[in-house]
């Protein structure tokens, strides 16, 4: 058989059903292929969407998305995409055309040195020489790709090896690579040392990331917090995995976070980081971030300890092995839980004294906080919901509340803005059944809007949210809140017609400028059989509220 | 409570990240294309900064060693080596112990030699048993091999001679015993 149909069997046998992609010339060898292959392929309208649909279809399933790409522009047109799953850990697997071998280093028409180009925003990836590699690597990348930290893996394939016959046996036991051993089961004494100093401890916080999420650890990380009371926050990336309505949770920390859970950092005498990094959207000013606390750092990837903030006890492996010994260790200690109390009592009156609010709306304007709260209303607090980059991303973060692990998509690392609409076609088509929508902002829904033909025409129903300020919101608001009003480059104008864009697109339109409509238009947006956008005008100066500014401690939060 | 009170918070500390000595990093690598530029890519978009570097084969060809120094004062080792480690090719690394560890590095100074003080040039060589490899009217090319220091101690010699032209090979390494 020829490399390309190599190539399919091994996405077959990798369990592949879905592949996000747009072919050319370099890659035409793998098109043919995949006219008998047993796999759906979605035709994207840009290779950077096709990138984020893939991840967006592993941000909701778990399993590895894979996008295609022809050589050069299609390659290069994927970067965006691939630097977006390496900063948020999302399994994927991008294969790329490449030219002729043999013109591999002349400047070729359409040839870029994609490998070059991506060696440091990739988990791994390989330029293939010979066509006998092809499966071998492909088998690779997806074993790379989805175990230990997840990430991108890129595998390049020249097309004239792709056309060469080659002989594919299937592998039949795991793959092995000498290099790569990440280590899962964390260090029992470690373990045990970190269930001691909680039992000492009188004022912890849990702090997890996204990488309980990607770990599947969720259920893990309730029984742990349910052990003894323990407060516990989340970044972005990890909200959900700890229902919002639950008794231990403090909302999210961090520049947007909880006055609640920023506070609680800041006084902790001891933090139990779950797959978080220490990002300086949480940390904020490196040299005052929880000044009183110690702390336990668990994370798979070994390089993120201790990396930013010291640890004391550093444990190394998967949050779905270690917090199971974790709360166990733990529970053997029976620790008088009263010793909590009174830190309990200072949260609670940080909650009640500072709980997350704005100013309602006269006059039928539309806030953007109660457009979010009103999307919680009519999806059941239930719906896959993606979204793009900037104050939206932070009021849907704010305001959904959500309740289970997986079903909160966005940029977190990159902050890639036009992420919402592709990724939520990739969610859609991971999650058939399920509820997809996305909450766009009008500045980042239009860097990948010719997405809605592929929704459209590919007959993948998802619901756009549009909040439409007419501004670049965030950008804005820092111009107004750091750069003395001096607003440049952030109106977006009346262009475009959203409604009728839409139409054209062949989607369903709705405009929303009354907050009295909304909830009858949101329902009609979602009972809508097909793909549909609904524009919302919202306030457009509302200010996205609490905020750590830039470079500040959690102390000093504002608004 | 028990043995939880053996934990006391305050009793907690961290590794310190600095070690304030050179450290020699022997790194085993797969032998594919790339492997090298994947490593020096690594130190460059970290902002880790090689003082030298020696790259070449072992005893096995799917296997080469690539043999860097860095300053432990200016880079936390740990960081760097948990960072190398993620690079699927790089197979192995060892932060070699000073007090354990042979290191060599290979320096050829041309260095101006006119009649009248040749003499003297000739027997700093013989004082630290470098090699005289090529002579011609008014220059001589020593190859001096030895520690880092050593070759640092000869350049400081020879320069105030007229150093013409020097190349170093960086330092190789090798753990003592078996």
């Amino acid at each position: 058989m020829r490399g390309a149909d190599a190539l399919m069997q091994a996405l077959e046998n990798e369990g592949v059903d879905h592949v996000f992609g747009i072919p050319g010339g370099a890659n035409l060898p793998t098109y043919d292929a995949l006219v008998d292959a047993n796999l759906r392929h979605i035709q994207a309208r840009h290779e950077q969407a096709a990138g984020h649909a893939a991840e967006g279809y592993a941000h909701a399933s778990g399993r590895t998305g894979v996008a295609f790409g022809t050589s050069g522009p299609g390659a290069t047109n994927l970067v965006t995409a691939i630097a977006d799953a390496m900063m948020d850990s999302i399994p994927t697997v991008f294969i790329t055309g490449q030219v002729r071998s043999e013109l591999i280093g002349t400047d070729g028409f359409q040839e870029a040195d994609i490998v070059g180009i991506t060696l440091p925003i990739v988990k791994h990836s390989a330029l293939v020489t010979e066509a006998s590699q092809i499966p071998e690597y492909i088998h690779d990348a997806f074993h790379i790709a989805s175990t230990g930290r997840p990430g991108p893996v890129l595998v390049d394939i020249p097309s004239d090896l792709i056309r060469e016959e080659i002989s594919y046996t299937p592998p039949t036991g795991p793959v092995e690579l000498p290099g790569y051993r990440p280590i899962l089961e964390g260090n029992q004494k470690q373990i045990r040392l970190a269930a001691k100093a909680l039992a000492n401890s009188r004022r912890p916080v849990i702090y997890t990331g996204g990488g309980v999420i990607r770990g599947n650890a969720s259920t893990e990380l309730r029984e742990f917090c349910d052990a003894d009371r323990f407060p516990v926050t989340s970044t972005l990336m990890g909200l959900g995995a700890v229902p919002a309505d639950d008794g231990n949770w403090l909302g999210m920390l961090g520049m947007h976070g909880t006055r609640a859970a920023n506070y609680a950092m800041d006084e902790a005498d001891l933090i139990v980081a779950i797959g978080a990094r220490f990002d300086d959207r949480i940390t904020g000013k490196l040299s005052e971030f929880a000044p009183n606390a110690k702390f336990i750092h668990i994370d798979i990837d070994p390089a993120e300890i201790s990396k930013n903030v010291p640890a004391h006890i550093p444990i190394v492996g998967d949050a779905k092995q270690i917090l199971p010994k974790l709360t166990g260790e733990y529970k053997a200690l029976q620790t008088d839980s009263a010793r909590l109390d009174s830190w309990w009592t200072k949260i609670r009156s940080w909650q009640e004294e500072y709980p997350l609010t704005y100013e309602p709306g006269s006059d039928g304007e539309v806030k953007p906080q109660f457009m979010i709260e009103t999307l919680h209303k009519v999806t059941g607090g239930d719906a896959y919901v993606t979204s793009d980059v900037g104050q939206h991303q932070m009021w849907v973060a704010q305001y959904y509340g959500f309740n289970k692990p997986r079903r909160w998509i966005n940029s977190g690392g990159l902050g890639t803005m036009g992420f919402g609409l592709p990724s939520a076609i990739g969610a859609k088509v991971a999650c058939p059944g399920e509820e997809v929508v996305c909450v766009a902002g009008d500045g980042s829904l239009i860097m990948n809007v010719q997405e809605l033909a592929t929704a459209v025409s590919e007959d993948i129903p998802v619901k756009v949210f549009l909040m439409n300020n007419g501004f670049m919101g965030m950008v804005r608001q820092w111009q107004e809140l750091f750069w003395d009003g001096r607003y440049s480059g952030v109106e977006n104008g009346s262009s475009p017609d959203w409604v009728r864009l839409a139409e054209a697109f062949g989607a369903k339109g709705l405009r929303c400028d009354d907050s009295a409509d909304l909830e009858e238009m949101m329902r009609a947006t979602l009972e809508h059989d097909g793909t549909a956008l609904l524009d919302v005008r919202v306030s457009p100066r509302e200010n996205c509220y609490p905020m750590i500014p830039a470079g500040n401690a959690a102390r000093d939060m504002v608004g | 409570m028990g043995n939880a009170e053996m934990v006391r918070l305050e009793d907690l500390s961290t590794d310190r990240s600095l070690t304030g000595r050179k450290h020699v990093l022997s790194i085993l690598v797969e032998n594919r294309p790339g492997v090298l530029s994947r490593v020096a890519g690594l130190f460059s978009r970290r902002g880790f900064n090689i003082d030298t570097l020696a790259v070449g084969p072992t005893d096995d060809p799917e296997v080469s060693r690539i043999t860097l120094t860095l300053d432990g004062a200016v880079h936390p080792i740990d960081q760097v080596t948990k960072q190398l480690h993620k690079l699927v090719n790089v197979l192995k690394i060892r932060d070699m112990d000073p007090e354990t560890t042979v290191a060599r590095e290979l320096a050829l100074f041309k260095v101006s030699a006119a009649v009248e003080n040749r003499a003297e040039i000739v027997q700093f060589a013989e004082i630290f048993r470098a090699k005289i490899v090529d002579v011609s009217k008014r220059a001589l090319i020593i190859e001096v091999t030895g520690s880092h220091e050593k070759i640092l101690a000869f350049e400081n010699m020879v320069r105030p001679h007229g150093l013409l032209e020097l190349v170093r090979t960086g330092e190789v390494a090798l753990a003592r015993g078996e």
